[in-house]
């Protein structure tokens, strides 16, 4: 056991492990301190916590659950996008080759079971935050923030059911866009727009320029959408739930932490 | 034996209609919380409804149509979702009860001396999500390993599928549909959700129960947010996964998808009831729409009016007085707005009506 003893030693005291680890095994309340500190990703945590918010029986661990899901919706997103064209020409084809010929093809699986694990994380994250209360001052922005995360989860979902451009995907979206179209003043068939026709003297509001086709890119769901939702996917609704995110979980910090009966 | 069975089939399937079940579980979400929250709070009362779900349904995958709902690969996390919703609300509503004793007893709620307490975030709280996710992990390989991700025909614009379905977590809008039109149940009330979620920190003004659990302290923010999530949320998407098919009509667990179902189209406007039935303005509905439509606009605006003046002035005066006008202005009109789901269902039960104001011309429907 010496031997392994000195082979760790000899590592841990290596130039190299010490820059980048800075501190010694986090075995100490001084250096349980610094790993927090000194890591950029752990230091979205505080230092030191209300023992009742580290219980599992309180928190769910649904929040931490969610963001664990995003972690992986990330980075088997990223794998998908090796093979993913998104075409009407090559869309479909590729994601057969992506079950058929890659080895191990399981990615799209985790992608797609981990999607709705997330939907139903976030819920349940939003109900434990509820019953608890945890939504009363100082923390009200917070809850905010919490419900335009969860709206942009449910967008990310919908964005991506269209992906893989089959008859589930493309009617599925077909149908959640449908309600667009209804939209008071700004959809073609909602109440109000032909009010604002009427006002202008031409058709302003019509099927070729309301809310549901600038969500679709057309008026039907074709390649234009596929591109499109293929866009709000992988790098706009990312992009911008990744900057609530870190607003999220830092004013959880800054609100005094992980609620507790005070 | 077999007409026991078929008996039994028919008489669930019957039971499952909207009319039935919902009223029926709005009456059981009335007992549970209001009645027998102590009973349900136990752990006996958890693994009885958990462990009746898990026989129902594999019981019931022996009838194919079920089974065919039911493990249609994107319907497997709705299940899922199902015992870990009765899960969730019941560990909440246990530790409310908890709580609630501890308070009437006039001591300190659960894990209140745990919050003045402070531990180290390492390895206290990150080696508990270390293992979080770990098992999560898990559970998504084994899942997604056993389970095929679904892929169907490909994408084909002239070709609907019927029932045309939107994903899973929206299923309780297009439910709403059958209640009320696309401008409404699309994208009014989806908005008023989202408004109303994000105004809630500012409407409930109650500072009792921040962080505990506790339904005594604050019955009104629990029962209306528990009622929209578990039956205007939950109980609408499982009537549009499992109990809608072709046409979006209705068909019992047991019932095959019938493409040829025929629902008889009975549904009758108030304008027409007005007009038709009493013979008013000879039988005929008047050109105008406000004429027409004169009845219905008084009631909708007669129901808001009428149901703020009533929350105000009789039903929660104590928290119009506390919380003043603006605030408690909102909270009556997204109550109010909550309300206004259930009460067209009723209707729609109860007397075929289709539209309160129906005015097709203007998409304007309500």
């Amino acid at each position: 056991m010496a031997s392994f003893k000195e082979f760790s030693e000899s590592i841990t005291k290596s130039q190299a492990w010490k820059s980048i680890f800075r501190h010694g095994a986090p075995n100490n309340a001084r250096n349980r301190v610094l790993v927090v500190l000194m890591n950029v990703f752990l230091h979205l945590h505080p230092i030191r916590m209300k023992k009742s918010g580290v219980r599992m029986s309180f928190t769910w661990c649904m929040g931490g659950l969610t963001f664990f899901l995003f972690l992986v919706e990330t980075v088997t997103g990223v794998l998908l996008m090796f093979y993913y064209r998104p075409t009407a020409e090559f869309a479909y084809m590729d994601i057969i080759a992506l079950r058929e010929h890659v080895p191990i093809g399981i990615m799209r699986e985790v992608h797609r079971w981990g999607a709705h694990s997330m939907v139903i994380t976030v819920w349940l994250h939003m109900f434990r935050v509820f019953l608890t209360g945890s939504y009363k001052p100082p923390r009200e922005f917070n809850w905010g923030v919490g419900v335009i995360l969860l709206v942009l989860t449910l967008l990310l979902s919908f964005t991506g059911y269209l992906l893989p451009w089959d008859q589930l995907a493309i009617w599925a979206i077909t149908v959640g866009s449908n309600m667009a179209r209804a939209t008071p003043f700004l959809g073609h068939e909602g109440p109000g727009a032909s009010l604002i026709n009427s006002l202008m003297g031409f058709d302003v509001v019509h099927a070729g320029s309301d809310a549901r086709f600038a969500l679709l890119a057309g008026r039907l769901v074709g390649e234009a959408t596929l591109l499109r939702f293929y866009d709000l996917h992988c790098i706009f609704i990312p992009l911008a739930a990744s900057v609530l995110m870190a607003i999220h979980f830092w004013r959880v910090r800054k609100d005094g932490g992980i609620s507790g009966p005070l | 034996m077999a007409s026991i069975g078929n008996f039994i089939t028919s008489s669930i399937n019957a039971f499952c209609q909207p009319s039935i079940l919902f009223t029926v579980s709005c009456i059981l979400f009335y007992l549970v919380f209001f009645r027998w929250r102590e009973k349900f709070a136990e752990k006996k009362t958890l693994y009885w409804i958990e462990g009746s779900m898990a026989v129902f349904i594999l019981v019931s995958c022996l009838n194919p149509t079920f089974k065919d709902v039911v493990t249609k690969p994107d319907n497997i996390p709705i299940v899922g979702m199902l015992f870990l919703v009765v899960f969730f609300t019941w560990l909440a509503v246990h530790k409310m009860v908890i709580n609630d004793r501890l308070i009437d007893e006039g001591k300190d709620v659960e894990n209140k001396k745990e919050a003045k307490e402070l531990v180290f975030t390492w390895p206290d709280l990150v080696f508990s999500e270390f293992i979080c996710a770990i098992v999560a992990w898990c559970v998504l390989l084994v899942w997604s390993i056993v389970l095929k991700a679904p892929l169907e025909e490909p994408a084909n614009p002239v070709e609907t599928p019927n029932p045309s379905k939107a994903p899973w977590y929206f299923l309780g809008l297009q439910e709403m549909l059958v209640y009320y039109d696309p401008w409404l149940a699309g994208v009014v009330f989806p908005s008023l959700i989202v408004v109303g979620l994000i105004l809630i920190p500012f409407i409930d003004i109650n500072p009792k129960g921040n962080g505990y659990y506790t339904f005594k302290e604050r019955k009104l923010a629990i029962t209306s947010f528990m009622f929209g999530f578990l039956i205007l949320w939950i109980l609408l998407i499982i009537y549009g996964t499992f109990l809608r098919g072709p046409n979006w009509n209705f068909f019992g667990p047991y019932e095959v998808w019938d493409l040829h179902k025929l629902e008889v189209l009975k549904n009758v406007n108030l304008s027409e009831y007005l007009f038709r039935s009493t013979g008013l303005n000879g039988g005929k509905l008047p050109d105008n729409p406000f004429i027409r439509e004169g009845l219905g606009m008084f009631l909708v605006i007669g129901y808001f009016v009428s149901g703020t003046i009533l929350l105000q002035k009789k039903w929660m005066k104590d928290l119009y007085e506390k919380m003043g006008k603006p605030r408690f202005y909102i909270l009556a009109g997204l109550l109010l707005s909550m309300g206004a789901l259930p009460i067209k269902m009723v209707l729609r039960w109860m007397i075929n009506l289709k539209y309160i104001v129906a005015i097709p011309e203007w998409f304007f429907n309500i």
